[in-house]
């Protein structure tokens, strides 16, 4: 209803400008990097199990069914959180358009906007990230592709390790300037 | 530092990731309304708070976020088994406490 | 130039690199890779500091973690400063400064010595039976007097310019110590291929084998081969070696916590290296390699400077090249201090007589001190030495009395055997068992999945210290790996022990001359002045316990744990009570083993970092705008945005007035929101809020009310029915967390048969609401997709579409009781659509209005604020929201809680409005009220104020209150008696302005 209306007007202003938090964010140390990643999509995915094999359809990718595991697929991923809950992150495209058209029962909800993304990349990046993470992050315990809600110093993030030495962190927006400024001063100290 | 066996994440995790919540095994009544002054109070105000042997449960707040059931000794601080919600209170406990 | 006692060719340093440093005001030379301690010793420095009690001077007792005398005060510049360092663990760097502690006005002439004449007055206990009375004396004279007199150091008094790191490690084998076997089960661990850890508090690996000249291993020196072995683990991916780390803490499940000092040692540690490293490392099995400590000899007057340990004198020769002395004695009741004699024999030092308590004890190096013509006298007890700043004497005697002779000495080295350092498998919670024919606590029972090798498990010798811990670091890392990944078998071989020491035995308690029959100062425990009479007395006067016997002593308890003091202090309570040893027991090691800085625990946990700041996708807006910020929890909020010239009061009164006015821009992103999801949503949100929400049409909103099991209010907030199986529900701001756990928690473990979702969408949205009579007008030209008109939009209803061409949920609600909007837009979005209803907001005069304005409006209409008119004992009706509450529901969590007996009564405490009298006084929050002023006092309260303004709309003060009976007491007037007088003020309806409410679509 409101997407139809939508297209008929047309005097349509110019649309908000978007001012992601900490845009553009960089630091660099001896061992390792960190970059706050550009906005992307995502959505917070609910599911019984029977649900799982259409969402996974609809989606492109499989949902994973092992703790601490994700998939990735032409560009999106979905990380397993719980055992029905993923979170679904596109660089592109909204997945929530993909599930609007499944009609098992499921929940979709769009957090695009409230998660920011800081990667962390080089030989130190465990060790930085482990400066406030209790995790084993050590790659028999948290290979490529692990996933998991846990803690950095004294906020929630979702880790997910994307290769050997590169881990993204996903955090809340209100949180993420403190979630940088964690990791800028233990990457200062990581390749000890 | 505790390490927690989550038994929907399938392994031990650091205890900063969970949270405590009271005792388990206190059913809610169906018919809630209907019960009695006693009832109410063993429901909502009573616990057992043992020494020793504790059922409890714990949410994984920071983790897979579900909620699920610990046996405790809470002398020796150790964690004898973990369970989902739901799950009915272990008949057998697997090592006795020290 | 070489410094005096320092003996060139000796020890292990290159005495050519020197490093200056000053000692109280006074330069010295050192080396680079001495302690404080032996630089001190080098220029023949004994006298270090003043005792804690009698104010005795005291030199060095150790040369390591352990000692208890030698605490000076390390001094970078004015905010680093740091008291009570262990000068014997200090390493020397060039430019070091440090003072002496304890002494007023110098280390020399103290004259709070007078206590130690005086000391007959200060016995055990004498704080216990002193300072009881009267209770005037602790403030002005006991507290800021003795404290003054007393305690240990002066801290600091500028915030710590350094900063403190701190990491998370996992491993599979965690050897704590790096001795000869903490070495040997590293390497047997390392070389199967799991992950090892390796740590030692020294600078230098090695433990014993830095003084044991008799050591050979793998054919080398025992220093140098642990030096090699050190270097191949650390060639190792899979080890991590940390030197100068002390592991403080033993926790459950192997959690032990480490702090590894970076910088103390460097001259110019620059801003980039932290000060120190916390390490806290879980470990799949811990291996404790803790060693030995040296017993000191209980004799009169046996903590004059230049009495030390004599495994420490032959540290300081045989590492740091230094002698203690020219003409030293020996006082022993064991083999080892034999050896320190014949080291620094044949260094060239004078040694003036051994002493040896045991009556005609064998062996090689009795026979080679022999050999070497140093005189040897068996069954003999020094009973007393001489000398005050500096030991000039000792005075022998036949341990069963006899002839007395006075041996002049500058340094009397004493060994009463050794003590197994079981403190971090005590606190793993390990039972110790006492070894009667050794007469050692040794492990017993353990607790955790760890094993302790070497001198800490009560091993004599080399040879079978680097068997029992080879083994042990292979079987480590074989149960580890059964846990783990997988091991290889081990590649290595085991060392190869070719020389090696071997002690005995030794002594307990006090010896000879220091006896239940004397009353001389044989001192147990050195840092806090306990005396072997001390514990005697302790017993007499009914301690039994050694637990009492340790309080009322304070024996073991001074910032050294009575490392050395501890196993002295129980023989002698045990022998006065008549007991054997282990039936009075040991007390409990506690964490932390060493003094740990507040700096180390607490981390990156300061400034920013101390706890998380959340700022508003609008914040920078609003701080561009100049508002003023107030905390709300974690979130900053704007408070109020004064312009020029404004005061807080000013401001917010103009915000006020404009919002009734024209219209006012607010921010309230930080509201909770959650997105309840699913065919049985409706169902859920039944449960949970009082209210009947089935029959709630999408697109219309309610205010909903959320109660705990007890049947008081929990939360509330305005939730929006978005779709058949979707709704936008919304939280206090503070309440955010804990109504979505709450939530999760009924879902998960109560309902779980709805089939419904939770997902937090709180900073998904960024929320503006526009209030007052102009809001359709400023949101209207910028919205697509949404007719605005009352008809299509009435008051409480939500639709979604889009504004300034971005997604929006918009909400026709009003937290101010005029027409208003709450603009929901994608977070990222907030500021841009902020701005653009700003700039239609300035064609129609609107302001923007803070925390404080939305206070005062929301207040003039009675709607209340939950954690400010309600405190957890409130409900519905209590709060006048029993209409919010479904009569016809069955169930709701607080249902059967709200209809309690004490919730039903007459005469709970119900929400109110207040008018004061006087309609320019403006009541305090949280004030008291009464309903008869000249009652006698204590008065009986009634109530009291929970939210109270000036309302420049209403041109009066206006207040809530919670008051017993409220609303039978309508007109009532009561009574709120403040400090400078009594208020009167009359009990009213909670709604102070357009009590109609015609303004919501005014």
């Amino acid at each position: 209803m409101a997407k139809a209306d939508a297209k008929k007007s047309a005097a349509a202003p110019m649309p908000a400008e978007r001012r992601a938090a900490l845009a553009g964010q960089e630091l660099s140390t001896t061992g390792v990097a960190l970059a706050v990643l550009p906005p992307a999509e995502r959505i917070s995915l609910r599911a019984p199990d029977a649900s799982v094999a259409a969402l996974s359809k609809a989606l492109g990718v499989t949902l994973p069914r092992k703790p601490k595991t994700s998939a990735a697929k032409a560009g999106r991923t979905a990380l397993w959180l719980g055992p029905d809950e993923w979170l679904v992150i596109d660089e592109a495209k909204d997945p929530l358009a993909d599930c609007a058209k499944v009609t098992v029962l499921h929940s979709a909800v769009g957090i695009s906007h409230r998660n920011v993304a800081i990667s962390v990349t080089g030989p130190a990046a465990a060790a930085t990230i482990n400066s406030g993470c209790p995790q084993d992050l050590s790659l028999d315990a948290f290979p490529v592709g692990a996933a998991s809600r846990t803690i950095l110093g004294k906020v929630e993030i979702v880790l997910l390790r994307t290769a050997p030495d590169a881990f993204r962190v996903e955090c809340w927006r209100s949180f993420s300037d403190y979630v940088f400024t964690f990791l800028s001063e233990a990457a200062g100290d990581a390749t000890a | 530092m505790l390490l927690i066996r989550c038994p929907y994440c399938e392994e031990e995790r650091p205890e900063l990731e969970f949270r405590n919540a009271g005792e388990a095994h206190i059913a809610r009544s169906a018919d809630m309304a209907a019960t009695s002054d006693d009832d109410f109070e063993k429901f909502f105000f009573i616990r057992s708070n043992p020494k020793g042997i504790i059922y409890e449960r714990w949410r994984h707040m920071h983790g897979c976020a579900r909620f699920f059931n610990a046996v405790r000794d809470t002398v020796s601080d150790r964690f004898l088994m973990t369970y989902k919600a739901g799950e009915p209170k272990p008949a057998k406990l697997p090592g006795a406490s020290k | 130039m070489i410094a005096a006692f320092r003996i060139p060719g000796a020890g292990r340093l290159k005495q050519a690199e020197t490093a200056r440093f000053s000692f109280d005001g006074q330069s010295y030379a050192g080396v680079e890779g001495d302690t404080l301690a032996s630089a001190l010793l080098a220029n023949g420095v004994h006298l270090v500091g003043r005792s804690f009690k009698y104010h005795r001077p005291r030199g060095f007792l150790s040369a390591g973690a352990e000692e208890p005398n030698a605490l000076v005060e390390i001094k970078r510049d004015s905010a680093r400063k740091t008291p009570n360092v262990r000068a014997t663990v200090q390493e020397l760097y060039d430019g070091l400064t440090a003072q002496s502690q304890n002494r007023w006005p110098s280390l020399s002439f103290d004259v709070s010595a007078v206590g130690d004449i005086a000391s007959p007055l200060l016995s055990a206990g004498f704080y216990y039976k002193t300072f009881m009375w009267p209770k005037s004396a602790w403030k002005n004279l006991y507290e800021p007097k003795i404290r003054a007199a007393a305690g240990l150091g002066v801290a600091p008094d500028q915030p710590d310019p350094d900063h403190y790191s701190a990491r998370y490690a996992h491993c599979d084998v965690l050897v704590l110590g790096g001795g000869a076997a903490g070495i040997a089960s590293a390497l047997a661990a390392a070389e199967t291929g799991v992950r090892v850890i390796l740590a030692d508090e020294q600078a230098d690996f090695g433990g014993s084998l830095r003084f044991e000249s008799g050591a050979k291993i793998d054919g080398q020196d025992g220093f140098a081969w642990a030096q090699g072995a050190v270097a191949t683990l650390k060639a190792m991916d899979n080890v991590r070696v940390l030197s100068r780390t002390t592991a403080f803490g033993y926790y459950a499940q192997n959690f032990v916590g480490l702090v590894e000092r970076v910088s103390d040692h460097l001259q110019n540690p620059g801003r980039g290296l932290p000060r120190e490293r916390l390490w806290q490392v879980r470990a799949s099995r811990v291996v404790l390699a803790t060693g030995a400590i040296e017993r000191h000899m209980v004799f009169a007057d046996n903590d004059r400077p230049g009495i030390m340990l004599a495994s420490a004198a032959r540290i300081y020769l045989n590492h740091y090249g230094v002698a203690v002395g020219r003409n030293v004695g020996v006082y022993t009741a064991n083999d080892s201090a034999y050896a320190a004699a014949i080291d620094l024999k044949k260094a060239g030092v004078g040694v003036a007589a051994i002493v040896d308590l045991r009556d005609n004890p064998t062996g090689p190096v009795i026979d080679e001190a022999r050999a070497l013509g140093i005189e040897i006298n068996f069954g003999r007890a020094v009973i007393r030495a001489g000398g005050k700043l500096r030991v000039s004497s000792m005075t022998v005697q036949p341990k069963n009395g006899g002839g007395e002779r006075t041996i002049p000495v500058d340094a009397i080295l004493m060994s009463a055997g050794w003590t197994p350092s079981v403190h971090l498998f005590s606190q793993s919670r390990g039972k110790v068992a006492f070894n009667d024919e050794t007469k050692r606590f040794v492990p017993g029972t353990y607790a955790q999945d760890c094993v302790s090798v070497g001198a800490c498990n009560g091993t004599d010798g080399l040879s079978a210290t680097i068997d029992e811990a080879y083994s042990a670091g292979a079987k480590a890392a074989k149960e580890a790996a059964v846990k783990n990944a997988g091991a290889n078998a081990a590649k290595g071989a085991k060392p190869k022990v070719d020389a090696s020491e071997s002690w005995s035995r030794g002594m307990l308690g006090a010896a000879p001359g220091a006896g239940a029959d004397t009353t001389v100062k044989a001192f147990v425990d050195f840092q806090n002045d306990v005396t072997a009479k001390d514990i005697r007395q302790a017993v007499h006067e009914g301690m039994r316990s050694i637990e009492h016997v340790k309080r009322f002593t304070t024996n073991g308890m001074a910032t050294d744990q009575g490392k050395t003091s501890n196993m002295h202090g129980l023989a002698i309570a045990a022998e006065t009570l008549g007991k054997p040893i282990p039936q009075v027991g040991l007390t409990t090691f506690r964490a932390p083993y060493t003094p740990v800085t507040f700096g180390s625990i607490v981390g990156h946990a300061r400034g920013p970092l101390f706890d998380p700041t959340r700022k508003t996708a609008i914040h920078p807006w609003a701080e561009r705008q100049g508002a003023v910020f107030e905390d709300v929890g974690q979130w900053k909020r704007a408070w109020y945005f004064p312009k020029a010239g404004e005061d807080m009061h000013a401001a917010v009164d103009r915000e006020c007035v404009t919002v009734r006015k024209t219209a006012g821009l607010f921010d309230a992103s930080t509201l909770g929101k959650i997105e309840v999801v699913g065919p049985d949503a409706a169902r859920f949100m039944e449960l949970l809020y009082t209210n009947p929400w089935e029959k709630l049409e999408p697109g219309r909103c309610r205010y909903g009310i959320m109660l705990r099991e007890d049947g008081f209010i929990y939360d509330d907030g305005v939730v929006g029915r978005l779709a058949p199986d979707r709704f936008h529900v919304t939280t206090t701001t503070g309440g955010a967390p804990r109504v979505m756990n709450h939530m999760e928690d009924y879902l998960q473990t109560e309902f779980p048969h709805l089939n419904v979702w939770l997902t937090s969408i709180t900073e998904q949205w960024a929320v503006i609401a526009v209030q007052g009579p102009k809001s359709r007008d400023i949101i209207a030209p910028l919205v697509e997709g949404i007719d605005m008109s009352d008809e299509a939009l009435p008051h409480m209803s939500v639709r979604e579409g889009k504004i300034c061409g971005v997604p929006t949920r918009l909400f026709r609600m009003s937290f101010t009781g005029e027409r208003g909007f709450e603009v929901n837009v994608p977070a990222d979005h907030g500021q841009a659509v902020w701005e653009a209803l700003w700039a239609e907001g300035q064609k129609h005069g609107a302001c923007a209005y803070g925390t404080e304005a939305m206070h005062v409006l929301r207040a003039e209409k009675g709607y209340i604020i939950v954690g400010q008119d309600t405190d957890g004992t409130v409900t519905p009706n209590d709060a006048g929201l029993d209409w919010a509450v479904g009569k016809k529901k069955t169930d709701f969590v607080g249902i059967r809680g709200m209809a309690r007996p004490d919730l039903v009564a007459k005469g709970r405490k119900q929400l109110v409005g207040l008018k004061t009298k006087d309609p320019k006084v403006v009541l305090e929050e949280g004030a008291q009220i009464v309903g008869d002023p000249k009652q006698a006092i204590p008065m009986t309260m009634i109530g009291h104020v929970t939210s109270s303004y000036w309302s420049e709309n209403c041109g009066r003060s206006i207040a809530l209150a919670l008051v017993a009976g409220g609303r039978d007491r309508m007109g009532e007037t009561l009574y709120v008696p403040m400090p400078n007088g009594t208020i009167e003020v009359e009990v009213t309806g909670m709604v102070f302005f357009d009590e109609k409410g015609e303004r919501l679509n005014g």
